[in-house]
Formats: structure tokens, sequence, C-alpha cells
């Protein structure tokens, strides 16, 4: 029972003075957010950031390593219940 | 000054109009100042900005500083630090990193045309934190070990290997059938307490932190209340399967949930 820094999950740690992974942070920076048009457009779909910056460093957003027993892309799965 | 643009993190919704302290003396992206843009006067919805150097965010140099996993990181560490204090105080919307408009009257505008939807929006969020919850298959003890000798004695050298490599895959195995039981049991912890997931990549490359290999990487929106015993349900999981990890990190503002202005709204969970 662990979170990623090793320490107790405790749901009531206050936000501030965390060091999240930067993975964990790019994950949500990069594949989340609400997307808008800015004026200066980076054609700022995810895929062309993405490839723009990581191609090397995060192998695990190309599109050749499925997870090993299903290819898991990021897809909304909103549940009731 | 070099020419500036206008950087936006975030919109949120400032209740009690006191948002902006919270957000005074903190360094922004370019450690610039961060301030908010209404659409009108004393409009709730507000939006996070900073002024930043234009030279370094108009599309080519921006192209070619995101290249620079150093670069990446500062920004993207600025850009949560500001979140994480609206999120301190306020219901947030996060914008996708780099976000940038030529100056805040163009950010005032967009603020006034999807005013609406970011309201809606928020009010489907509040009260509600995301999590991330990753599952590990944990590598073998002494998986690329040579052969244990002792262990095969009275088998040739040949023969040893590969009694000794065939144990190593069906430990793997086992511990990628563990996983998905696991994952399994972990979908149903959540959803005891989530009101939506949204599954990422697993993680793999430099940047990913072992041990062992992720297998799934899910985020999940959970109400604040809730955080406790979605975690301790969750992590609970992995008890009893020795090869098989699971970690949760949170609580994030809802990144993962907070995507477009389009689709549909969150569905709340019947009790």
């Amino acid at each position: 029972m662990r979170t990623a820094n090793g320490l107790p999950a405790t749901a009531a740690e206050p936000l501030p003075d965390r060091q999240v992974a930067l993975i964990d942070l790019l994950d949500r920076l990069l594949s989340g957010g609400v997307v808008l048009t800015g004026d200066l457009v980076l054609s700022i779909a995810d895929i062309d950031l993405v490839r723009v910056s990581l191609n090397a460093l995060i192998v695990s957003i190309s599109e050749q390593n499925p997870a090993p027993w299903a290819a898991v892309p990021p897809v909304r799965d909103d549940h009731e219940g | 000054m070099t020419e500036a643009v206008t950087y936006a993190y975030a919109v949120a919704r400032d209740d009690d109009g006191t948002l902006e302290t919270e957000l005074s003396g903190l360094p922004g992206v370019a450690d610039a100042p961060v301030r908010l843009v209404r659409a009108g006067q004393d409009d709730d919805v507000v939006v996070a900005v900073s002024p930043v150097p234009a030279q370094d965010f108009r599309e080519e140099a921006l192209r070619a500083h995101l290249e620079d996993m150093d670069w990446l990181e500062t920004v993207a560490r600025a850009h949560h630090r500001v979140i994480e204090a609206l999120a301190v105080r306020a219901t947030v919307l996060p914008l996708r990193l780099a976000t940038v408009y030529l100056d805040e009257e163009r950010v005032r505008l967009m603020l006034k045309d999807s005013r609406e939807a970011f309201s809606t929006q928020l009010s489907e969020m509040t009260g509600l934190v995301e999590w991330g919850v990753k599952i590990y298959v944990e590598d073998p003890p002494a998986a690329e070990g040579p052969a244990a000798p002792s262990a095969e004695a009275g088998l040739s050298p040949g023969r040893a290997y590969l009694s000794h490599r065939s144990a190593q895959r069906h430990a793997r195995e086992d511990a990628y059938r563990e996983a998905e039981q696991v994952s399994r049991d972990v979908e149903a912890a959540a959803r005891r307490h989530a009101v939506a997931r949204v599954q990422h990549r697993p993680q793999q490359g430099e940047l990913a932190r072992g041990p062992g290999e992720n297998v799934v990487n899910d985020a999940y929106l959970v109400p604040q209340q809730a955080a406790d015993g979605f975690c301790t349900d969750v992590l609970r999981t992995a008890d009893g399967a020795p090869g098989v990890r699971v970690e949760a990190t949170g609580p994030w503002a809802p990144y993962s949930f907070a995507t477009s202005l389009d689709t549909e709204p969150v569905k709340r969970a019947t009790p």
C-alpha cells in the first residue's frame, strides 16, 4: 500500500507541497485539460503536441506499446453506479 | 520588457472574490505573476493567466522548446503549481498545456463566448477530485540472474538453464494473471466510490518510474469525501497478490476529465 512517492496514501494530504512524478503530470497535461483554440495554435490536437515533444522519451504515448493484454487508448468511460 | 503573450492555465469559479489573493506572489510559467481574467466585472467564472515572453511561446519556438525535456518540465510544473493553488480554494477546469492567446483581451472574449459552457462544467466538477491508479507487475526476483545450479542438481547445464527459464516464464505469467484479477478488483472497488474513469496509456520509457512494468494507468473522478475510502479499497486489492503492486496518486484537479467543452457531462453515479 504505497503512493508513487512511497508514502502511505492519505486523501487528506494537502494539495501543495507534493512533488508529483513528471510522467503522471504529463499524462494529464498532454492528454487532459480543456482544449481551447488559442491564438498561437500548436494545432493543439494532443497527438501533435505529444509527437512534437516526447517522441523518444515517453514511449508510452506511442502506438507501438499496447498493454500486455489489451491495447488501451485514452478513452472516456463515464459510468453510472 | 520584451513582447508578451498571454498564457492561460485554467478556468475556475471564484465564489467569494478572494481567489486573486490566493495567487499573489505565486510564480507562474516563466516566473510571471498570475492574474484572473473575467468576462464582466464581479463575474465568478475566471481564467487564470500570465504574461509570458512571445519569443518563447510562438508556435515555432514552442515546437522547438517542447523537444527540450527540461523546458517542458519547467513549464509543466509551473502550470501545475498554479492549478494546485487555485484548487485549494476553487473548483478548477485545467486547460491543456500551452494554451496561449495574444493578450488578455482575447482571453476575455473567449471567456465571454464560452462562459455558460464553463459554468456548467464547473458545476459538474464541484466537490470532485481526480485520483490516479496504477497497477504494476513486479519483476520476479533474480529474473535476469544466471540459472541457479544447486536448484537443478542432476540436470545438464543446458537443461538446467531451460528449466530455470521456464520457471521464470511461469512466474511472469502468473504475475500477469494476478494483475488482471487485481485490475478487475480495482475496477469493482473504484466503482463503489468513483463517478467516472478515464484510461491513460500504461507508462513506459525513460520517464516511467518502476519498479516493475506498468500495466494499468487509470484516472478516476471521486467525490472529495469518498477519497479516503476510495484509496483504502483500491490499495487493498493488491493484498494477497505478491507479484502485483497498486499505486494511487492524488488528489489531482480533474485534468483527465476536463478535456472538451463539447463532451457529454460527467454522469453522477446513482447511490
